[in-house]
């Protein structure tokens, strides 16, 4: 719960809500872009970021989201995650 | 040196080895008069056992594990409190999946949802916000725990649910920050610490500053640490180097992602939401001063304790530890998890008794995952 995870900023959905879809993992998960936002939101499109629990908190390289990522497979985390955001995603429908 | 081939680069990873190893030596650091390190982040302790940091490092260097695990020092009272809560027949209670088997005095958030409450587990408490505006009849519960780094996220959340005018949301409020316990540990006669691993993520957020007292006023050396192995190996380098130099600063190991400053935008959101709460109790510390938050009075209709009455402030409060357990002793490195009569017996991680046993950022939950005994480890090397 408390690493954040890397995933790469594709579309930005809703630029008044500050939201935007991130790849993470191969899994699309809509996160909050509040903390790095830039005056042009579409500057962040392609970045990579360090989310944690569903918001962007840092934008990092290429390079650091890759070691970070293996880092988190190392420590099983990484796994963790995408399960809590799919359980998150049922939760949502009450069916859990 | 069984785990060193698993370093993402190996050769770095024994360089910085043999440095700590000759600098142990320098400092004439041995196995009965090791230097102690506390890391403070759960995550660090995690990596540690992990990779096996301890082991490989000599025997001059003993880890002392910290408070860094925000689902291992939530005490049993709060568990109680939320489960009064999500057993309303109003309320979806909303958490994050760690905490669903931390026991509370009548019992876990697991056992409340297996006898009907409707408790759901979330990544985000952007998905508790969506649950809201979906159940308009019912009261959204979300339960906002952890350090800095996840404090913005219910900041933002607060934030957005008042711009909506969302009033079927509310956040039970549990979030605690890192210096204050930092600060209570170097308080205590007890405690012996030579030098301290700074939080990464946590860092992000708040920055390298609020550190500054370790260094200023208590003289220790603090460096701020990613969470790879080979981070966690340099970090304590440093921490040997400013002890060989007798240097206390608070340095950066991780400033690829940790600015001096912190990020602003999470910082104006926790100060326009949160204020310290006069003091919030820790599980096996006890009460620490304004180690806690609490939401602000503008923000009062969001407050979960405020709208349902439980919590600081709606009574007198009892302050336990199960039966048998030492966690509190583990938690200040005085015995280490094998030294708990209940390690391994009555408390294991699929039954957890002590809530450094739930998650696997707790010391004792990683020593059951990675660890056995230093003893029988040493046999099978
Ligand atoms: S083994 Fe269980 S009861 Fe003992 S200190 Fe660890 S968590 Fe607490």
């Amino acid at each position: 719960m408390c690493l954040g995870i890397p995933g790469q900023i594709i579309e930005i959905t809703d630029a008044d809500r500050l939201m935007a879809m991130a790849d993470i993992s191969g899994v699309r998960r809509e996160v909050s872009v509040a903390c790095v936002a830039t005056p042009n939101l579409n500057d962040l499109l392609g970045e990579w970021a360090l989310i944690h629990v569903g918001f962007a908190m840092s934008v990092i390289d290429a390079d650091e989201a890759e070691k970070t990522l293996e880092a988190l497979r190392g420590l099983g985390e990484a796994q963790e995650t995408l399960e809590a955001m799919a359980e998150g995603t049922a939760a949502l429908e009450g069916a859990q | 040196m069984r785990y060193v081939e698993e370093f993402r680069d190996p050769v770095a990873a024994k360089a910085v080895l043999l440095a700590i190893e000759a600098l142990v030596e320098e400092i004439g650091a041995t196995a009965e008069k090791p230097v102690h390190i506390m890391e403070i982040c759960g995550g660090h302790t995690h990596a540690i056992f992990r990779y096996g940091l301890d082991r490989l490092t000599p025997k001059g260097i003993e880890f002392i594990h910290g408070p860094g695990c925000p689902v291992c020092v939530l005490p049993m009272s709060r568990i109680d409190e939320c489960v009064e809560i999500a057993e309303r027949r109003e309320v979806i209670f909303c958490t994050f999946g760690d905490a669903m088997r931390v026991p509370g005095t009548r019992k876990s958030l697991l056992q409340a949802k297996a006898d009907g409450a409707d408790i759901r587990m979330v990544y985000s408490p952007l998905d508790a916000l969506e649950i809201a505006r979906r159940n308009p009849e019912r009261e959204v519960v979300f339960f906002g725990l952890g350090f800095e780094t996840t404090t913005p996220s219910t900041a933002l959340s607060i934030q957005q649910a008042a711009r909506e005018g969302l009033g079927n949301f509310s956040v039970f409020c549990n979030h605690i920050t890192v210096p204050p316990p930092i600060k209570a540990l170097l308080d205590d006669p007890h405690m012996v610490l030579d030098g301290f691993v700074g939080p990464g993520h946590v860092s992000m957020v708040i920055g390298t500053h609020p550190y500054d007292f370790i260094a200023e006023t208590y003289g220790k050396p603090i460096v701020v640490a990613g969470f790879e192995p080979l981070d966690l190996l340099q970090s304590v380098l440093m921490v040997l180097r400013q002890i060989r130099d007798g240097r206390a600063e608070v340095e950066n190991q991780y400033a690829r992602v940790v600015p001096e400053h912190g990020n602003p935008v999470s910082l104006a959101a926790i100060a326009d939401v949160y204020e310290p709460r006069p003091t919030f109790e820790w599980r096996g510390l006890g009460e620490i001063d304004a180690s806690g938050l609490r939401i602000r009075g503008k923000y009062a209709a969001f407050d979960a304790e405020e709208k349902f009455s439980v919590g600081y402030g709606a009574g007198p409060r009892i302050v336990a530890e199960p039966e048998g357990c030492a966690c509190g002793q583990v938690m200040t490195g005085r015995i280490k998890p094998t030294g708990c009569p209940q390690y391994g017996t009555g408390c294991t991680p699929e039954m957890p008794l002590g809530a450094l046993m739930v998650s696997s950022e707790g010391a004792c939950a990683a020593y059951y995952q990675y660890g056995a005994t230093d003893d029988t480890l040493e046999a099978a090397e």
